[in-house]
């Protein structure tokens, strides 16, 4: 028992540091990237026509004449205080800029990946228990397209079908301009704001603007989940249980839904995650297309601006937030499979 | 000694042979698929294109024309004009040679250094590869259009730091591939017979190993390719890649954006024109998969 306690410690103690080691590299590059960029920050600071004594002023107080390895252990020492540094274009602490602009990208995200695995579990099972009939090839064609379309152009193309031409979905945007404001932001998603508020005008429009850009992008993680979860099951359905199960008298839809799907659910739920992470690349580009203000379009704008603070703490949050939910699938997997025990 | 300098060359060229059998085996059960045919056909219309871009352009592709701006397609201009009244198909043939360098180029820099970083860490093992691997795992945990982003925005937007940046990206998975085959390779008795003979590791990797890995790497850089040309697409929308007026599909789709409810041939092409090489690619891919995976044959 002690040793075993020990082992797990061991193990544990391990993980922590490969994540810890894994971060700081993380940093390394961020910061590396960072003082590669050709743009000189204080400079952008004070403008171009500032005097050559207000640039030194500002180069001292970014603390860009220290030397390489001090503004490295500095960095990470305001990071760890949660001092993301000043967006050099706003003004305002990077920070508060993103916590601004996430619940935007998490109300798409999750809308996208409840459609992606709503669609794409079931989907992927289908087409495993069809396997190599027409109905598995259907899926193939449909989930190697998701695969393979630049999500910005069906964006667009979405955008003209139904938005110019059909007229069903609005256009850019989280929301009309003339309801803006309407109802109290309680957790910044709106769709929930406007529920609680029992606002169903605003909750409409929220709704019609979400569904393009939401569906588009779970479209894309669809594709993903259904071919994980068709390789899953294949795996099971290869196995004697499951003939066991049909001997025994199980239906096939008892067969594959009772017993072989639970045993594939573990490796599901680590699938969607990563699929959730998956879905922050998908919206810098989603989000530029159609006007969303959530984070992928703050760190796009600030790209082009060259204003590298902002910039480099959304690349280090995608980083942080791939990492966790690595971890998170990792820690589910030995939660729930016996076998890892 | 008459009888083995007799024999090496004969045997050397029973195993060629055995090699050319097999290869054309594989070739026919590759194009048996419906779909990877398909994708193979994209592909080599798509070289071929690149080749006589000339001859198959109607239109100068950056030859401006004012007075026939953002008209639709018909039979002067087949995909019509854009906002400075250059001609879409034209510029359209003349992007395949833009993607194939990306291809190009970004396959001649990550093979390598995909095969180096992978089969010296799987090979040496130790510190050195728990260094590698872990510097692999910090690439690895940022998707690879965030990161190439992140590079591009250092390096300055254009084409070639586009393609150094995805480069720079795409290497990890290759790297990962090549050390499991090293680690496999590593124990077999040839390598030790290779070791006991007295031959260096240098020479042990560049003779005995690397070319043992070669073809899955190959394989893993087709199937990389899909991924790539959404990356410089993506790069080139969000105007970090190409730069205007070069025709690259994705700087074209990015420009065709401002009149695209108007003018919808502006986008669908060029878009249409990404989707089905990165398409093309991924059936190819796939169907490598299948016809190499010995659990199918």
């Amino acid at each position: 028992m002690t040793s075993r306690w020990m082992q797990m410690s061991w193990a544990a103690l391990r993980g922590t540091m490969t994540i810890l080691v894994t971060l700081l590299g993380l940093l390394l590059l961020t910061f590396i990237i960072g003082r590669v960029m050709p743009v000189d920050p204080a400079r952008l600071l004070v403008g171009e026509d500032a005097s050559q004594a207000a640039y030194e002023q500002a180069v001292v107080r970014l603390g860009l004449d220290r030397p390489v390895p001090e503004q490295f252990l500095r960095y990470v020492g305001d990071l760890l205080q949660g001092n993301f540094g000043i967006s050099l274009r706003t003004g305002q602490p990077v920070a508060t800029d993103i916590a601004r602009a996430l619940p935007a990208t998490i109300e798409l995200a999750t809308f996208a990946v409840l459609i992606g695995a709503g669609l794409g579990i079931p989907l992927g099972v289908i087409a495993a228990v069809n396997r190599n009939r027409a109905l598995d090839h259907i899926v193939r064609v449909v989930t190697l397209i998701g695969h393979s379309m630049p999500i910005f152009w069906i964006g667009m193309i979405g955008l003209i079908i139904f938005y110019a031409m059909l007229g069903w979905v609005s256009g850019g945007g989280r929301i009309s301009d003339y309801y803006i404001g309407l109802v109290p932001e309680v957790t910044g998603f709106l769709l929930i704001d406007s529920l609680l508020a029992g606002d169903w005008d605003v909750f409409w429009d929220a709704l019609n603007h979400i569904v393009l850009p939401a569906s588009i992008l779970g479209y894309a993680s669809m594709a993903y989940i259904t071919r994980m979860t068709r390789s899953f099951m294949l795996d099971q359905l290869s196995q004697e249980y499951v003939t066991t199960a049909r001997v025994k008298g199980l239906s096939v839809r008892q067969a594959v839904w009772r017993h072989a799907f639970m045993n594939i659910r573990v490796q599901l739920v680590t699938i969607v995650a990563l699929a959730y992470g998956g879905l922050l690349e998908g919206a810098v580009l989603i989000e530029t297309v159609f006007g969303w203000p959530g984070f992928g379009q703050y760190m796009t704008n600030n790209m082009l601006i060259g204003d590298m603070n902002a910039v480099m703490t959304c690349v280090l949050i995608v980083g942080v937030v791939f990492v966790g939910l690595n971890l998170l699938s990792d820690i589910l997997y030995r939660l729930f499979d016996p076998r890892t025990r | 000694m008459t009888v083995s300098s007799n024999a090496l060359p004969a045997a050397k060229a029973s195993l060629r042979r055995t090699f050319r059998d097999e290869a054309g085996r594989m070739l026919r059960r590759l194009l048996s698929n419906p779909a990877t045919a398909f994708g193979l056909c994209v592909i080599v219309i798509l070289v071929l294109a690149a080749i006589f871009a000339p001859l198959l352009m109607t239109h100068n592709p950056l030859a401006q024309n004012l007075s026939n701006i953002l008209k639709a397609p018909s039979a002067e201009n087949w995909f019509g004009t854009d906002e400075l009244g250059r001609d879409v198909y034209s510029r359209l043939i003349a992007g395949t040679r833009i993607t194939l360098t990306i291809i190009g180029l970004v396959s001649i820099i990550v093979a390598p250094i995909g095969l180096v970083i992978g089969t010296t860490a799987g090979y040496f093992g130790g510190w050195y590869d728990t260094a590698m691997m872990r510097i692999t795992d910090i690439f690895l945990s940022f998707p690879g259009l965030i990161l190439s982003l992140a590079f591009v925005a250092a390096l300055g937007p254009n084409l070639n730091n586009a393609i150094i940046a995805i480069a720079l990206t795409s290497w990890p998975p290759i790297a990962r591939l090549a050390r499991a085959e090293t680690l496999i390779l590593r124990s077999a008795d040839y390598i030790s017979a290779a070791h006991l003979l007295g031959a260096s590791p240098l020479r042990i990797l560049v003779k005995s190993i690397v070319p043992m890995c070669l073809p899955s790497v190959l394989i893993r850089v087709t199937l990389s390719m899909a991924t790539v040309i959404l990356t410089a697409a993506g790069l080139g929308f969000l105007g970090l890649g190409a730069q205007p007026p070069t025709p690259e599909w994705g700087a074209m789709i990015a420009t065709g954006r401002n009149y695209m409810l108007e003018s919808w041939w502006l986008v669908t092409f060029p878009g249409a024109a990404i989707l089905l090489v990165s398409l093309s690619f991924n059936l190819v891919g796939d169907g490598l998969r299948d016809v190499l995976d010995p659990k199918n044959r």
